[in-house]
């Protein structure tokens, strides 16, 4: 019976590992789409929207954080006094009594021809007219982010100086800007999300096609002996080749608008728009979109084929 | 693998019914024993590749009970499978090749499936392709092969990774009665040279003459009968010659497995 010990021996080790079928082998299983398919470039414009959906909202976050950044330390006071000397006169009291606060670490006067002319886009030349009563403004710069309770003591110092002044938080003013730019960075990651699900439900489809398209293929390979982990990685392999070319053609695309708006942008030349630039870690994100598209088209793949194989025998 | 009594496949009481039909096939009880050759006949419709399907493992029964190979079919999860199908070699009746795969890839199928090394492969399936005559036509995908060449690739590939069990269903239905007799004495040599079980389904009565001491389980509505005795124990079987049809022992196939063919007898 050693004959017959011998055949088990060599049949089960050869069954057990069921090993992957090689690369150059596994690939002729299923015939080459030469992405003639749809799918390559459905993903392909998913993964584009991604990228400018990624860019803009990271752009987004730069500029909102560069902006907080400048303003987040500096407080406004205003002096309202119809006399143009009395509100003067004040104003340097108050600039005397901001200078010995703690915390504390520039004053400044605004100049009342530079009031006017950043009044004049909207009240003309008229702006620097005495008849015009413009409060006067002092800039002043913390050592540290202005806090409420900061912004409060100064205001209960000058109360005591100089009755009648207004301190504001600069950043206040712009709340609503940093709340709309918050909306815009969570509507690119909703996008961002909703762009995710689009690809792996057309990975899907196109899985549960090719499947549905190869069934006698896939019939034959199990008779055969083929595990569902041998079928399953040749259709994976299949995915991985579409989604992969998918991807480059759509991160080249991406990339192209966001040259575009940058140029587009850049022509504003504002000092705001500036602060939206994308630095390295924001290109490493952008690159990883096409790496974590092919992976979830990869995965997508998988889970697909791996249910449909578990209705078979 | 066999089981200890020597037994390769053990039907007891099965039944199979397709969804809410009746039975296709009723209270089939019998042993397949390794080195045996078959025939399945019956007319058509009687049940024959039901009943095939169940012995290469693409179906479960409705009920009863089925051994192979020493572990019951009716419990065993369905990863474990494969390893079973890899030890029961398939000619369909329609061939099954896959279309796009050229005559050599299709005959690899198997041997790749198993992890054989490229360099095995190449060899094997060039030996082998050569043994059924098919050496010219390795590259040729099957809608360029007429229906006889198609069947030797799928005799071929049912035979490269030696199995313990060999199923053709209705193999000579497509060929000329020249390559249909050619075919069985392929079939013959395999049982003969390398004692593997041999289950040939046909309904051609005079086929069976051919091989004269074959062992015969007919059919009929879904019920087996035993012409011949093949389904008493021990079966009613005598030892036959060598084919002389493929000369020669079929590649990978040498005296090692003869020999065992021998000491199982």
């Amino acid at each position: 019976m050693r004959g017959e010990t011998d055949h088990e021996i060599a049949t089960d080790s050869a069954v057990r590992a069921a090993p992957a079928i090689a690369s150059a082998q596994a690939a002729k299983l299923l015939p080459h789409s030469r992405f003639g398919g749809p799918i390559p470039w459905v993903i392909a414009i998913l993964i584009a929207l991604v990228v400018l959906a990624a860019a803009g909202g990271l752009a987004l976050r730069n500029l909102a954080s560069n902006a907080s950044a400048d303003l987040s330390d500096a407080v406004t006071v205003q002096i309202i006094e119809a006399d143009s000397a009395a509100r003067q006169e004040r104003a340097q009291a108050a600039a005397a009594a901001l200078t010995s606060q703690p915390g504390v670490s520039s004053v400044r006067v605004v100049p009342p021809e530079e009031l006017a002319q950043l009044l004049e886009p909207w009240l003309g030349s008229s702006a620097g007219s005495a008849d015009v009563p413009i409060p006067a403004l002092i800039d002043v710069e913390l050592a540290s982010a202005a806090s409420p309770e900061e912004v409060a003591a100064l205001q209960a110092a000058l109360d005591r100086a100089v009755p009648g002044t207004r301190v504001d938080a600069q950043s206040a003013w712009l709340r609503p800007v940093y709340d709309a730019l918050a909306a815009l960075q969570w509507l690119a990651l909703a996008l961002i999300a909703l762009v995710a699900i689009a690809t792996a439900a057309a990975v899907w489809l196109a899985a549960r096609n090719a499947f549905t398209n190869h069934r006698e293929t896939v019939e034959i390979i199990h008779l055969l002996g083929g595990t569902d982990g041998q079928i399953t990685r040749v259709f994976q392999r299949a995915v991985m080749r579409e989604a992969a070319f998918g991807a480059a053609i759509g991160v080249a695309i991406g990339l192209a608008g966001i040259w575009l708006l940058g140029q587009q942008f850049a022509a504003l030349d504002s000092g705001m728009v500036g602060g939206a630039a994308l630095g390295w870690g924001d290109w490493i994100v952008i690159a990883a979109i096409p790496v974590a598209g092919v992976l979830l088209s990869i995965i997508t793949g998988r889970i697909t084929i791996s249910l449909a194989l578990r209705a078979m025998l | 693998m066999t089981d200890r009594s020597g037994e390769i496949v053990k039907f007891d009481n099965v039944g199979l019914r397709y969804g809410t039909d009746s039975e296709v096939l009723s209270d089939l009880s019998f042993t397949l024993f390794p080195g045996s050759f078959y025939f399945l006949t019956g007319a058509s419709g009687a049940g024959k590749t039901s009943l095939l399907k169940l012995l290469y493992l693409a179906q479960r029964p409705s009920r009863g009970s089925i051994r192979m190979f020493g572990r019951d079919m009716i419990t065993l999860p369905r990863g474990d499978l494969p390893d079973f199908r890899r030890r029961v070699g398939v000619v369909f009746q329609d061939f099954r090749l896959v279309t796009h795969l050229s005559a050599f890839d299709n005959v690899a199928l198997p041997l790749r499936l198993a992890g054989t090394s490229e360099a095995k492969v190449l060899k094997t399936v060039t030996e082998m392709l050569e043994w059924v005559g098919l050496a010219h036509r390795i590259d040729a995908i099957p809608a360029t092969m007429s229906g006889g060449e198609q069947q030797r690739v799928a005799i071929a590939r049912a035979v490269i990774a030696r199995p313990q069990l060999l199923i053709a269903d209705e193999p000579t239905g497509n060929v000329d009665p020249e390559m249909a007799l050619k075919l069985l004495r392929l079939f013959e040599a395999l049982n003969t040279r390398v004692g593997t079980t041999v289950v040939v389904a046909t309904h051609d009565v005079h086929l069976l003459k051919k091989v004269p001491e074959s062992l015969i389980m007919r059919l009929h509505r879904g019920k087996l009968s035993d012409p011949t005795g093949a389904l008493r124990y021990p079966p009613a079987r005598t030892t036959r010659s060598p084919s002389k049809a493929f000369p020669g022992t079929p590649p990978e196939m040498g005296a090692r497995d003869a020999q065992s063919t021998d000491e199982r007898r």
